[in-house]
């Protein structure tokens, strides 16, 4: 009996497999079918697809599957031999099959049986399809108004009613919109006129547990047999040489165990690499369901979208494969629902009807590149801004700061959705920002441009696997520590005199200044609490060393002091135990060649234990937004001059008017107003170093020729005498110190040199009050 | 029908305890570790049991008891928990005992503190007390408290 039974269950475990696998072949080349591209096996290929399924199913006695699997089949073998021909509604029909067979798979590996879901009305579907001689309906006519699939396409595209009547309940239930759990309220089926009263049961019951869990599908693998084969062989060697070495170890022979030593590397470098070989996959895996998604998508909305794939055979580790799914199963969604427009609108455009999304994988420099590319309209910038501001994500004046790009970013904040209306396809605030951050999870990135008018690309990096990692191998404290080479920016050593003055105290926390910006400075014996054997407090030291490894942690940089830098590795990734995975500044640990054990470095979770980014997602994408902000501030170019005694002071160029010198014997008076005549008008004068702080004007008057900054506003024009003119530069300049001294802005280091920024209106205000006043 | 069960134990502080057999996946002598900043003082380090990277608990610290001498290096007493492998650091291994239900007796109310969590039970034995050791409830670290009753294995 347990025989049996185990003999079952491992029956159903194959057909499972099996069926699924047939069931995304069948989808696959219907839709091949439909496009009109199938040639004389497609349509084998689909019947046989689920002729084999109801072969399976009869024999374990799961009637259920049977039945409606046989019904598939009566209609298919007709159409196999040309006795009907396929329609579109057809194809949906066949479609709406396959999602029930599967939604009865998944009922069978939750319960062990394929339950008792009534699909009754698909059946009939099938069977009246089945006598309609190849002119297409007639008796059908008033059904058809429910299933013609085209039926609102051409109606205002954002009304998007499912018109797919019959299979909208099994879909809601099996298809594509699954991993949206939201209890949205999704457009109610379309009653049928004509179809039995039987209102479709679909069986949420068990598929909504199981949808938690991977279905054995998702955990199987296959493997070329080859490629276990080589992996056996490379076993076998390596048992080989683990046999010389063992000898070898007890009798001491020097040079024996040296070969052995090199041999065991070899193999175990190929071995690394084969295994990793056999879980890698085509990424065309994760697209293959693709043009489903596409077709259901786009017909639902009433859209026309071709699809186009290219680097399907592009491989990726499988935990890999599995983390992008969803997240470009949502990206495909978006595009068509937000980028792709409807026909109507495209003709009007001037573009083709046909919208184009098209997707592309391809190896570069050691990750892989995803792009997913669309046509149409682009994102409308404008009202992702205004939508931020609506929903309190940034303040107006940010969003009237911002820049293209960072506007763009703005898609990823969570809880932003542009979709003016709530579609059953998007727009439900499970948005971009879920996507970035699984994205992100997985050591990727993603970066999004748009064109309006002319479609949107989104690119996406992600690392080839994540079990072995190319690591910096740094000390401190004594111990080893492993730092992933993403996060890595650069390594910065400083010696002797730099070592002792380069770093420098900020209210206690130490800086570096890295070309001309501010990097703070993260000490790993001190988070760490572990003592360095060198002691590295103490600063006189003389041969003092200080590595900095600049690093990356949410975009933003920061330097972290090791005693030793030691070598880059490729390290195995291996978990923590539970006891130690509440410490989010590490990410595993790794086994070093001589055996002990070395920390990975979490490097997000490092900078926030370290408070040199700001702890919360949000809080450090704001953060980088105004100082992203500022950076775009800064690059503009400044005017850069002296006041006084070598005060040097600066201001953006685009305030500057024109750069004039005037001999000091031009100076004319109305008043106690200095002016000069200048263009057939009275330029009025400001003496910059009496108005600034600590500066007193030298009055030397007489000698020199006077260096003048016309500054214009609205007509009026003022002359602001500075000391001389020393440069316009136009590089990032990053640090910025508010003040209060009088006529400042602030503290800028601009050629390593520390540079206030006047304020000019500020100071024509104090100099003259009634400047910006409008004239008279 | 007398049920007995076989105990590996091992000495601690001069405290005699016991984890169930099936419960031990070996015994080693000390290795090097890995220690690990910021974790609980409890954890000493990470070890390398054959590619395996397996979180050492003191268990002196984790019953509070008194600091082991600098001199005296523990032992790893390895065992399965839901959660892989984690090594007990205990003074001294003892032997593999074999004991009489009938001398199982739960831990008295006046055991309290981390104790009162940690100690499942005692064997009444002849000399001593053998001490039996929640393992799920040594090497979970969260819950410190709130968890006064013990978990039957």
């Amino acid at each position: 009996m347990g025989m049996n039974e185990t003999l079952q269950q491992d029956l159903i475990k194959d057909l499972l497999v099996e069926s699924h696998e047939g069931l995304d072949r069948f989808d696959r080349e219907l839709l091949t079918l439909e496009q009109g591209r199938g040639g004389g096996d497609t349509m084998n290929t689909i019947f046989r697809v689920i002729h084999t399924l109801k072969g399976t199913a009869g024999c374990l006695g799961l009637a259920n599957i049977e039945k409606t699997a046989h019904c598939g089949e009566n209609l298919l073998s007709l159409l196999r031999e040309a006795k009907i021909h396929t329609t579109p509604e057809m194809i949906t029909t066949l479609l709406a099959l396959s999602d029930a067979l599967r939604g009865m798979l998944r009922t069978l590996e939750a319960t062990g049986t394929d339950g008792k879901a009534d699909h009754s009305v698909l059946l009939a579907r099938l069977e009246e399809l089945q006598k309609i001689p190849a002119a297409p309906e007639k008796s059908a006519a008033s059904a058809n108004a429910a299933f013609g699939l085209f039926a609102d396409e051409d109606a205002s595209t954002s009304v998007a009613p499912a018109a797919v009547a019959d299979p909208a309940p099994a879909s809601a239930a099996f298809g594509i919109y699954a991993e949206e759990t939201t209890s949205t309220p999704t457009t109610p089926p379309i009653p049928l006129p004509a179809t039995t009263t039987n209102p479709a049961t679909p069986e949420p019951v068990a598929t909504a547990e199981v949808s938690t869990k991977p279905s054995v599908a998702d955990n199987a693998i296959r493997v070329d047999v080859g490629q276990l084969d080589k992996v056996m062989n490379l076993v076998g060697e390596l048992v080989l040489a683990r046999n010389q070495i063992v000898a070898n170890t007890t009798n001491f022979d020097q040079a024996a165990l040296l070969t052995a030593a090199q041999r065991l590397n070899i193999i175990t470098t190929e071995l690394q690499e084969s295994v990793m070989k056999t879980r890698m996959q085509p990424i065309g895996n994760v697209w293959a369901k693709f043009p489903r998604v596409v077709r259901d998508v786009s017909h639902e909305l009433g859209k026309k979208v071709r699809l186009i794939m290219a680097g399907q055979s592009t491989e990726l580790d499988r935990t890999i494969i599995e983390a992008i799914k969803d997240p470009l199963t949502h990206i495909v969604r978006n595009s068509i629902d937000h980028g792709i427009e409807s026909p109507e609108k495209r003709r009007g455009a001037g573009k083709s009807e046909e919208g184009l999304l098209s997707l592309r994988a391809y190896h570069e420099g050691g990750q892989v590149n995803i792009e997913i590319m669309d046509d149409g309209g682009g994102i409308n910038l404008e009202r992702v801004k205004a939508k931020a501001v609506s929903q309190n994500l940034i303040t107006a004046e940010q969003s009237a700061r911002l820049s293209e790009r960072e506007a763009m970013n703005l898609i990823f904040l969570p809880g932003l959705s542009t979709a003016e209306k709530i579609s059953n396809v998007s727009g439900r605030g499970v948005g971009m920002d879920v996507v970035k951050t699984n994205i992100e999870k997985i050591g990727g990135s993603i970066d999004l441009q748009t064109q309006a008018g002319q479609g949107t690309t989104l690119k996406i990096k992600i690392p080839l696997t994540l079990a072995i990692i190319p690591a910096l191998i740094v000390t401190s404290g004594g111990d080893r520590y492993a730092i992933p080479q993403v996060s890595l920016l650069e390594l910065v050593r400083l010696e002797g005199e730099q070592a002792r003055k380069g770093i420098e105290q900020l209210y206690g926390s130490p800086v570096y200044r890295l070309r001309g910006r501010l990097l703070p400075l993260a000490y790993l014996n001190q988070q760490f609490n572990v003592s360095s054997p060198k002691g590295k407090t103490d600063a006189d030291a003389q041969d003092e060393v200080v590595n900095i490894i600049v690093l990356q942690a949410d975009g933003r940089p920061f330097g972290l002091v090791v005693d030793e830098i030691n070598d880059t590795e490729e390290i195995v990734v291996k978990p923590l135990g539970k006891q130690l995975k509440g410490i989010s500044s590490f990410a595993g640990a790794t086994i070093m060649g001589d055996g002990k054990v070395a920390l990975i470095l979490d490097v997000v979770g490092f900078a926030q234990h370290a408070n040199v980014v700001s702890e919360t997602r949000d809080r450090a994408m704001l953060e980088d937004k105004t100082r992203n902000q500022d950076n775009a501030d800064l690059r503009q170019t400044l005017l850069l001059f002296s006041v006084g005694s070598d005060h040097r002071m600066a201001i953006p160029l685009d305030m500057a008017a024109r750069l004039e010198e005037f001999a000091p014997s031009l100076i004319e008076h109305t008043g106690a107003q200095e002016v000069v005549q200048y263009r057939g008008q009275i330029l009025p004068l400001i003496r910059v170093a009496d108005y600034v702080a600590g500066q007193a004007s030298l009055g030397s008057t007489e000698s020199e020729t006077l260096q003048v900054v016309v500054y214009s506003e609205k007509g009026r024009s003022v002359g602001l005498i500075v000391g001389r003119i020393n440069d316009i530069v136009n590089e990032a300049v990053t640090v910025r110190r508010r003040t209060n001294a009088k006529g400042l802005l602030g503290s800028i280091v601009v050629q390593n040199k520390v540079t206030d920024l006047l304020d000019v209106p500020g100071l024509i205000r104090t100099a003259d009050p009634s400047f910006y006043e409008p004239a008279a | 029908m007398s049920t007995s069960k076989q105990f590996c134990t091992f000495y601690v502080d001069g405290l005699f305890f016991g984890v169930e057999v099936l419960r031990v996946q070996e015994v080693i002598r000390f290795q090097d570790m890995t220690r690990v900043p910021l974790a609980s003082n409890v954890v000493t380090g990470l070890i390398n049991l054959r590619g395996q990277i397996v979180t050492a608990i003191d268990l002196r610290r984790r019953l509070a008891l008194r600091e082991r001498a600098p001199d005296k290096l523990p032992m790893n007493v390895v065992v399965r928990t839901d959660d892989g492998a984690v090594s007990l650091l205990v003074d001294e291994i003892g032997d593999v005992l074999e004991v009489d239900e009938r001398t199982y007796e739960r831990p008295p109310e006046t055991l309290t503190g981390v104790a009162r969590q940690l100690v499942r039970g005692v064997y009444k034995l002849k000399g001593q007390l053998l001490l039996i050791i929640d393992t799920e409830q040594t090497v979970d670290l969260h819950e410190k408290n709130g968890a006064a009753h013990s978990k039957v294995a």
